[in-house]
C-alpha cells in the first residue's frame, strides 16, 4: 500500500524538477534567515541564484555536527522562535546536546513522511500501534506517535520500560503493530515467553524497527518469535527523526522521502560525491524544513544508494542500503547515540579518577550493555581509607554522572591505578563486542 | 593500643596481589599478618608488617592505591572463648566492629580490628584493662 502516490511514485524527471525548485527556495531561505549559512555562502561567493537545479547542490557547503555544536543552541535555526512549536535534543559529542526546533509545518511534514512509512509496512486506519520508543527529548517516541495519528490508526504510547505491562496490552487490546528498536522487540519476545504468552495469543503483524543497527538474522528471529513482518525505518533528529527512509514489501533497501530529504553519498575523506552502489557517507539536505533547515548535513553513517524506480512496490524513490558503519566513533547503544568523548568529559570532571577509561559494549540476551572502566587515582585512596566505602562512593558518582550525560545506564568498574592502557587513538577507548553480521 | 595497618585496593583478578607482595619482598619487608576482604569485583588487602611507614612509601611510589591507618590491637591468651569474651565487651556498649582478623604473636593471640567509634572503643579497652600491643611490640620482627 502507498500513502502518497503522487510523491512516492513520481517520475524521476518530475522528482528532479521538484527537488531543484525546492533547493533553490531553501538556499534563498537560509541565505536570508541563517547568518551561519549566509556567511558561508558569501565566503564561497555563492548567491541563491547560482542554485537552480538539483545538480547545483554540489556547489553548496557541507554542515557537520561540529557546526551544530559551535552554534549551540539555536544558531542554525532559521525560523523565528514564535514559529517553533517543538524542540528535541540528541547527544552531542561532548556536554552540549544537539537542539532541533520544529515549526508546525515541520511537524506536518514529519507526520506525512511517517504515515508513508507505516502505510508501506501495511498499517491502516483499522490498526492499533504501540510505540515503544522512548517518549521525550529523543525523536523516536513522538515522531512515530504523530505519524500513527496522522494515518488514522490508534496509537498506544507505551514508551520504553514496563515490558510486562506492554505484553498484556498487546494481548488484551489486540495490538497489530509495534514500533521499537530491534533489541527491544527481542526483549518483548523473551518477556512473553517468561509470562507464558505465545505468539498465537497476540495479533501483532508488523514491527517498525529503527534507531540501532540490526541484521538479517535478527530480522528472521524477530519475525519468527513474534509472528510478524519486521521493517526497517531510518532517521536522525538533525534531519527530522524517524521517517527519513523506510522499507517496502521487498524488504531490500529503504526508500528515501526524497521530496523532503535529498540524499547524497560522499567519500568521507575527499568529500567528493560517489555514484550509485559505491559505499560512502550519507549526506542529507532538508529540502522543505523551516525550523532548522540544513544544507548537505554529514550523517557519518556509511551506506550505499541505489535507484528505486524499478522496485516491485511501485515507488520510484531512491533506496539506501543498510547502515554498515560510521565515519566517526559514535556508538549506538540501546538506540541512543553515545560518543566516547562524552564519557571522557565525565571522567575528566571527576578528580578522583585518572584521565583514562575503557568502554565495553556487549549484547547480552539481545540487550546492549555498556560497561565503563575507570581508574581510581592512588592519591584518592591514600587519604586514610581502609574499607570499600570510597570505592562504592566513586562508582556511584561516576555512574550517576554518566547517566545524566549519556541518558543511558552504564555499569561502572573501578580499576586499580595504572591498569588501563594509555592509548593515543580514540578507537582504543572502545571495545565493541557486539556481533552484527 | 593501636598498630599501623596498610590497606591496599586491588581488583579481584589474578596477578594483582602478587604485584603488591613483590614490592614488599624487594624492600625486605616482612608480613606479620594479612587478610583480604573482597566483593565480586574489588578487594582490599590489609597488612600488618615490619616498617609500615617505609612499606607505605614503597607502595605509593609504585603507584599502588594504598593507605596507612591506625587499627586496634589487643592481646589475648591463646585459649578457647577469649575472643568471644573480648568482643562481647564492645557489643555491650553498642560498638560495631567494621572488620577483624587475628594472628599469633609470641604464644599470644592478637586481635586486629576497626570499630565505628574509636574513642569509645578506647575507653572499653582501658576500663576492662584489656592487654594490648603497640607498634614497638612488633619491632622484634624488624
Amino acid at each position: 500500500m502507498i500513502w502518497n502516490n503522487n510523491k512516492e511514485c513520481m517520475s524521476r524527471e518530475q522528482m528532479r524538477a521538484l527537488q531543484g525548485k525546492r533547493l533553490h527556495k531553501l538556499v534563498e531561505y537560509v541565505y536570508h534567515n541563517t547568518p551561519f549559512y549566509r556567511n558561508k555562502l558569501q565566503e564561497m561567493n555563492i548567491t541563491p541564484d547560482d542554485i537552480q537545479t538539483i545538480d547545483d547542490i554540489t556547489k553548496l557547503p557541507f554542515t557537520t555536527k561540529q557546526d551544530l555544536r559551535d552554534n549551540y543552541p539555536f544558531g542554525l535555526q532559521a525560523a523565528p522562535q514564535s514559529e517553533i512549536i517543538r524542540i528535541h535534543a540528541s547527544s552531542g559529542t561532548t556536554g552540549n546536546p544537539t537542539i532541533v526546533g520544529y515549526t508546525r509545518k515541520d511537524i506536518g511534514v514529519w507526520s506525512e513522511c511517517m504515515a508513508r512509512c507505516l502505510t508501506s509496512f501495511g498499517i491502516t486506519r483499522e490498526d492499533i500501534v504501540s510505540v515503544a520508543y522512548g517518549y521525550g527529548l529523543f525523536t523516536g517516541g513522538l515522531g512515530v506517535h504523530y505519524g500513527v495519528e496522522n494515518l488514522g490508526a490508534a496509537v498506544v504510547p507505551a514508551s520504553t520500560g514496563g515490558t510486562e505491562k506492554h505484553v498484556r496490552l498487546l494481548r488484551d487490546l489486540g495490538i497489530t503493530g509495534v514500533a521499537c528498536t530491534p533489541s527491544y522487540a527481542l526483549h518483548l519476545a523473551e518477556t512473553m515467553e517468561k509470562m507464558g504468552i505465545t505468539k498465537e495469543q497476540i495479533k501483532l503483524k508488523v514491527a517498525a524497527m529503527g534507531a540501532e543497527p540490526w541484521t538479517e538474522s535478527m530480522r528472521k528471529e524477530i519475525e519468527e518469535r513474534l509472528g510478524l513482518k519486521a521493517y526497517n525505518i531510518y532517521g536522525l533528529s538533525e534531519i527530522m527523526g524517524p521517517c527519513v527512509s523506510y522499507e517496502c514489501s521487498e524488504q531490500n533497501g529503504s526508500h528515501i522521502n526524497e521530496d523532503h530529504f535529498y540524499p547524497e553519498i560522499i567519500d568521507p575523506e575527499t568529500l567528493q560525491p560517489l555514484s550509485y552502489g559505491q559505499q560512502g557517507e550519507l549526506v542529507f539536505t532538508t529540502l522543505t524544513k523551516v525550523g532548522m533547515p540544513l544544507l548537505r548535513y554529514r550523517t557519518r553513517d556509511l551506506t550505499t544508494l541505489q535507484p528505486g524506480d524499478s522496485c516491485s512496490c511501485g515507488r520510484t524513490s531512491v533506496k539506501m542500503g543498510k547502515i554498515c558503519g560510521r565515519s566517526d566513533d559514535m556508538l549506538i547503544i540501546r538506540g541512543i547515540n553515545v560518543f566516547p568523548s562524552q564519557v571522557e568529559s565525565v571522567i575528566l570532571s571527576i578528580p578522583e579518577c585518572a584521565p583514562r577509561f575503557l568502554l565495553i559494549v556487549e549484547r547480552i540476551d539481545n540487550m546492549d550493555k555498556l560497561t565503563v572502566q575507570v581508574e581510581m587515582r592512588a592519591e584518592y585512596f591514600a587519604q586514610g581509607f581502609d574499607t570499600f566505602e570510597p570505592v562504592f562512593k566513586l562508582e556511584k558518582q561516576v555512574s550517576e554522572k554518566l547517566k545524566s550525560v549519556l541518558s543511558i545506564s552504564a555499569k561502572v568498574e573501578i580499576k586499580q591505578p595504572g591498569t588501563l592502557e594509555r592509548s593515543e587513538g580514540k578507537s582504543k577507548f572502545v571495545i565493541d563486542k557486539r556481533v552484527l553480521k | 593500643m593501636t598498630v599501623q595497618q596498610l590497606s591496599i585496593f586491588i581488583e579481584n583478578k589474578s596477578g594483582t596481589l602478587v604485584k603488591v607482595l613483590q614490592i614488599l619482598k624487594q624492600a625486605g619487608i616482612q608480613l606479620i599478618a594479612s587478610t583480604i576482604a573482597d566483593t565480586a569485583e574489588y578487594g582490599i588487602c590489609r597488612i600488618i608488617c615490619s616498617e609500615p611507614a617505609r612499606a607505605y612509601q614503597m607502595l605509593k611510589d609504585a603507584g599502588v592505591a594504598v593507605s596507612l591507618c591506625e587499627v586496634f590491637a589487643i592481646e589475648l591468651n591463646d585459649e578457647p572463648g577469649k575472643a568471644a569474651d573480648a568482643i562481647e565487651l564492645f557489643a555491650r556498649e553498642g560498638i560495631s566492629i567494621a572488620y577483624l582478623y587475628s594472628f599469633l604473636l609470641g604464644g599470644k593471640g592478637v586481635l586486629i580490628f576497626r570499630t565505628d567509634n574509636a574513642e569509645r572503643a578506647r575507653e572499653v579497652i582501658l576500663a576492662n584493662k584489656l592487654s594490648y600491643i603497640e607498634e614497638k611490640d612488633l619491632s622484634k620482627f624488624q
